[in-house]
């Protein structure tokens, strides 16, 4: 076992359990049936409720008549805005956005105007779904219409319908900054800007400028389970859900907030989850089956239609962006500047700043700005997907790298290295950065045999795209450790497992106490049951709740370093715990493996139970890459991928597979955002397209074998040099394979999806 | 979805009577892949729904060289796809039935159903009208016999009156010099709807140069799948070359009307009609030279 001391790194790859890929402890469950997910959940004397949304994308809601609904036999209760506390503004932490409670609950019901198609107005709950359906039908709603607005430039000029009256432009120069109220209404909530350097001087020193415009679509992470939730609320104001979400403690927050009671009275129990790719860290559902319930006295269930989860859930920013950047004839980036319009949806909150914090975060740029705004459309409010924002920056970067790469006749990897950044070069957004391998990353790909081989054939082409991404975690995790007598340990967290963390934090705690992964029962439990935890997201959970394991680990060993100093007559400090095994300092002859002190904790002073918590984050910097082959059919416009390679610095890949699983996952969802993914919204803000038919995300036929190269640099901030995972793998799709199209067909398409229409009509206007 | 009351009845003569019955209000179930959705989605509301998968007519599934094809309106794609009959006889058949959703859909869903449910994008439409196919029809007033290319009358709505089965659809012969495929144009590569489609077949003569008949449909690009007879009749006695291919595609574009929509634009569409139309030319013709 290496030696972990604190945050110091040691020579990673010493290790008996850390980068070896044991078979996942909640794998039997899930693909034998018998894993609980949310639709689950069965309770006596269980409603079934269903919402009623807006046919109209901008209204002023009149008056809403229930009463035919309520006399529908079958039906026992409605639950309106009007049933929420009044909310005061107040932000709220979601672990990946930041959210304004007042807001939030506006979203989950509409409260005197609609302000997208689809948005909730009311929920029905009945004796089963099909009469709750038909009472919705029943209730008559009066609207005063109001001009919709769904463009991101339009929604910023002038004169353009408001969508919130008193809303003013903040401004920031830090991500998660409090900011500066400028005071200027409209639909502007937000901008964020970095500068640093001269723009003016370093465009003077540059021998060519590239400046491109995109434009990208609203896209939603297709989770394939819907939202889902059960309520209970007992006699006694205790209030149970059960839940499909990434975050239970911030579903009992926000829940609680939203209903005006204590957090103390909220019990959240996390269901298995069936994907969220953030869009899972808020809630929808949970304050209307509460309130349902407590109304009825019976347990509720809400569970969302494809339809409704398409409608009324978060997707992510449809975007205008801009991007100029100026090179030196051998190749240094001399400026770079960046325009973002984010479309926020209905309520403020795009994820515009990760967009500014990343989109020239792969380069070292002297002088640069970057300007982020975050606008309101009356579209779905956004929720957070995989690297929020980020993607959609990089699609504005990559393809203008790519372009001065070709002017200058560079190679584009090349051209990258040149301009890559090192430990102590600052981000985009000024902090420094600790080591990381950007540069690693960037010479793997140049060096592997995929960027190397010939591409023969007409049509077809190649083309790379890197992703950088700034994970920082710290939101907070909690672990508690239960030694059991046979030496095993039961590992519980409040970390929901969306990506294979239970095990991967095992095997942390496994390395630690020098047991077997097999030895090792983790759990993932409710709020009340575990010290509070941040939600799944921002690639935290291997690196914070791992941490969190590891010091509980450390504490393991302490108290049963005490045990064995008890039997053995000695000092605790004399104990050594080396290789899984306790030895006395005084008489080497004196040793216990770890499995053997476990069986005599109960004559040492009883049970040992560890629990411990982290909060320090860091998951730190990252760099992937993507290389991409695709070929074109200029008759029909389509794109077919041949070959796909990924890359990633991934600091030490504690379970190697969910690694590549998280790395091939991340580039079949950019494959779908790059070709086919839309929100496609008609003229009066319908999404024409919300189903799986016509949605069209990739199935396993529209995919090459997606490659993956993991390259370890390791990260100082964790004691395996862990870094996440999760995310930055969906950053260079949609570049990579824009670059490639070009390189197959000359043509630089400058907006997302690169749909067979879409490069149809490109390939005609270049004619 | 609201409460009907669902019967399997064993023979024809029962199931057209309880269809009768209960007029626009029954409907037909056979593989379910489009009404379960539809009357989930609220398109109709019905009191009877009539499984005609238990009718001895309509499991019929024959494939000679002297007979034809019949396709009881019960037969699941996959069992279409599945025959080596099929495939050496009627490769057009083969070409549609095994892209129609997914393996899963194909276990389930009929070429009769896609058929009845008059999508302008139905998939094996273009290729029963190309192979010439009839309909037949059972009601109360006895059975009908209707060329396919008449079936469909608008999108979602076809020739069966009230009480009425689609029993069968029947293909002819196929004769020496003589072939048919299919194409669509999806975006991705399974699991979706036309942007556009085209089924043709022609009949060569012996010396395999020169084609003497032909039939060209498009799906997609109009309000039920469109038979393009100008396009098809450009054909006859023209020489099988690119030439005649250009301009039977030219055409087939004049035929389409289509629509702009989320799954493609009339622009888009018109000129996929047109790199269909000609890819599906080719093809038909190299199976009737037997290449």
């Amino acid at each position: 076992m290496a030696t972990v001391t604190g945050q110091e790194v040691v020579d990673p790859g010493e290790y008996k359990i850390i980068g070896t890929r044991p078979v996942r402890h909640d794998g039997v469950d899930k693909v034998t049936g018998r894993a609980k997910y949310g639709a689950d959940v069965q309770l006596a004397g269980m409603l079934h409720g269903k919402i009623l949304r807006s046919p109209h994308a901008h209204a002023k809601i009149l008056s809403i008549d229930t009463s035919k609904a309520v006399a529908l036999p079958g039906v026992k209760a409605i639950v309106t805005s009007a049933d929420f506390p009044i909310l005061k503004d107040q932000s709220l932490d979601f672990g990946e956005t930041q959210g304004n409670i007042r807001m939030l609950a506006e979203n989950i019901l509409a409260n005197q105007k609609v302000l997208y198609k689809g948005h909730a107005i009311l929920a029905i709950a009945a004796t089963d779904q099909h009469i709750a359906e038909e009472a919705l039908d029943l209730v008559d709603v009066k609207y005063e219409q109001l001009t919709p607005i769904f463009d991101v430039k339009e929604a910023m000029s002038k004169d353009a319908p408001v969508l919130h009256e008193n809303l003013t432009t903040i401004f920031r120069v830090d991500r998660f900054g409090k900011g500066e109220d400028t005071g200027v209404k409209g639909n502007v909530a937000g901008l964020i800007q970095f500068k640093r350097g001269d723009l003016d001087e370093g465009f003077s020193k540059s021998d060519i400028v590239v400046e491109r415009e995109f434009t990208t679509q609203t896209v939603h992470q297709g989770y394939i389970e819907p939202h889902t939730s059960t309520g209970q609320w007992s006699q006694d104001g205790h209030l149970t859900i059960w839940t499909s979400t990434q975050g239970s403690f911030v579903i009992r927050g926000a829940t609680a907030a939203i209903l005006g009671i204590p957090e103390s009275m909220v019990k959240v129990i996390p269901m298995e989850i069936g994907g969220g790719f953030g869009g899972k860290t808020i809630t929808y559902l949970d304050p209307l089956v509460a309130i349902l319930s407590r109304k009825t006295g019976r347990p509720v269930k809400i569970t969302m239609t494809r339809k409704e989860v398409f409608e009324g859930t978060g997707p992510t920013s449809g975007t205008y962006m801009r991007c100029k950047m100026g090179a030196t004839k051998d190749g240094k980036i001399t400026a770079g500047e960046l325009y973002l319009a984010y479309e926020a949806g209905a309520f403020p909150g795009s994820p515009v700043g990760g967009g500014a914090m990343s989109g020239f975060g792969p380069y070292k740029i002297d002088n640069l700005q970057v300007d982020g705004y975050d606008v309101v459309v009356n579209k779905q409010k956004t929720a957070a997907y995989r690297a929020p924002g980020q993607p959609q920056a990089a699609f504005a970067v990559e393809p203008v790298i790519d372009e001065l790469a070709e002017k200058l006749g560079m190679d584009p990897m090349d051209f990258r290295i040149i301009n890559s950044v090192h430990e102590g070069d600052r981000a985009p957004s000024g902090v420094p950065h600790l080591k990381w391998g950007c540069e690693e990353v960037e010479q793997a790909m140049r060096d592997h045999p995929h960027y190397n081989e010939k591409l023969d054939g007409p049509n077809r082409g190649r083309g790379v795209a890197v992703g950088y991404r700034l994970n920082a975690g710290g939101s907070g995790s909690s672990a508690t450790i239960n030694v059991n007598s046979n030496g095993t340990i039961n590992l519980i967290t409040g970390s929901v497992d969306i990506g294979g963390t239970r095990t991967a934090v095992a095997m942390q705690a496994a390395e630690v106490l020098g047991i077997s992964i097999d030895d090792v029962n983790p759990t993932v439990v409710d709020t009340d049951a575990v010290g509070w935890t941040g939600a799944t997201g921002g690639s935290r959970i291997a690196f914070d709740t791992g941490r969190a394991a590891i010091l509980a680990s450390y504490q393991v060993i302490t108290e049963m370093s005490e045990r064995a100093a008890l039997l053995w007559d000695v000092d605790p400090s004399d104990i050594v715990f080396e290789d899984g095994i306790f030895v006395s300092n005084k008489n080497t002859e004196d040793t216990m493996s770890f499995k053997e002190l476990a069986s005599k904790l109960m004559g040492t002073g009883g049970p040992v139970t560890c629990s411990s918590s982290d909060t320090q984050g860091g998951v730190g910097a990252q760099l992937a890459g993507h290389i991409v082959d695709v070929e074109v059919d200029p008759e029909t416009g389509k794109v077919d991928l041949l070959k796909y390679t990924t890359f990633i610095d991934a600091g030490k890949a504690a379970h190697p597979s969910y690694v590549e699983g998280q790395m091939q996952g991340g580039a079949l969802q950019g494959i779908g955002w790059a070709l086919n993914e839309e929100y496609f919204f008609t003229e009066d803000g319908t999404m024409a397209n919300a189903s799986f038919l016509d949605y069209r995300m990739p199935t396993s036929l529209d995919l090459p074998m997606i490659d993956t190269v993991i390259i370890e640099v390791p990260n100082a901030r964790h004691p395996f040099g862990l870094r996440g995972v999760g995310e930055t793998v969906l950053i260079p799709p949609m570049a990579a394979i824009a670059n490639a199209i070009h390189d197959a067909i000359g043509v630089r398409m400058d907006r997302l999806p690169m749909s067979p229409g879409a490069i149809l009509e490109a390939l005609r206007d270049n004619k | 979805m609201q409460e009907f009351e669902y019967v399997a009845p064993t023979s024809l003569e029962d199931a057209v009577k309880l269809m009768a019955e209960k007029g626009p209000k029954a409907k037909a179930l056979a593989g379910g892949t489009d009404i379960l959705i539809q009357l989930r989605g609220g398109r109709y509301q019905i009191d009877r729904l009539v499984d005609v998968k238990n009718i001895p007519e309509l499991n019929q599934f024959s494939c000679s060289q002297s007979d034809g094809l019949t396709i009881g309106a019960s037969v699941q794609n996959y069992k279409i796809y599945e025959s080596s009959e099929v495939q050496r006889l009627y490769p057009a058949m083969v070409d549609c039935a095994s892209l129609v959703g997914g393996i899963q859909v194909q276990g389930r869903a009929t070429v009769g159903g896609n058929l009845c449910n008059a999508a302008p994008s139905g998939d094996t439409i273009p290729t029963l009208i190309a192979e010439s196919a009839q309909a037949l029809i059972a009601g109360p007033n006895g059975q009908r016999t209707v060329p396919v290319e008449e079936f469909c009358t608008g999108p979602g709505r076809n020739q069966l009156a009230d009480g009425e089965l689609l029993v069968s659809v029947n293909l002819p012969p196929v004769k020496p010099n003589y072939g048919a495929a299919f194409l669509r144009f999806i975006p991705r590569n399974e699991m979706d709807i036309a942007v556009a489609n085209c089924g043709a077949s022609v009949q060569l003569d012996e010396s395999r140069q020169k084609i003497v008949s032909a039939k060209i449909a498009i799906g997609s690009v109009g309000p039920t799948v469109i038979y393009c007879i100008e396009a098809s009749n450009s054909l006859a006695g023209a020489d099988a070359n690119e030439a005649s291919i250009e301009a039977a595609a030219a055409a087939a574009q004049k035929a389409a009307s289509p629509i702009n929509d989320m799954r493609g634009t009339v622009e888009q569409r018109i000129h996929l009609v047109g790199v269909l139309t000609k890819r599906v030319l080719r093809i038909a013709i190299s199976r009737a030279k037997g290449e």
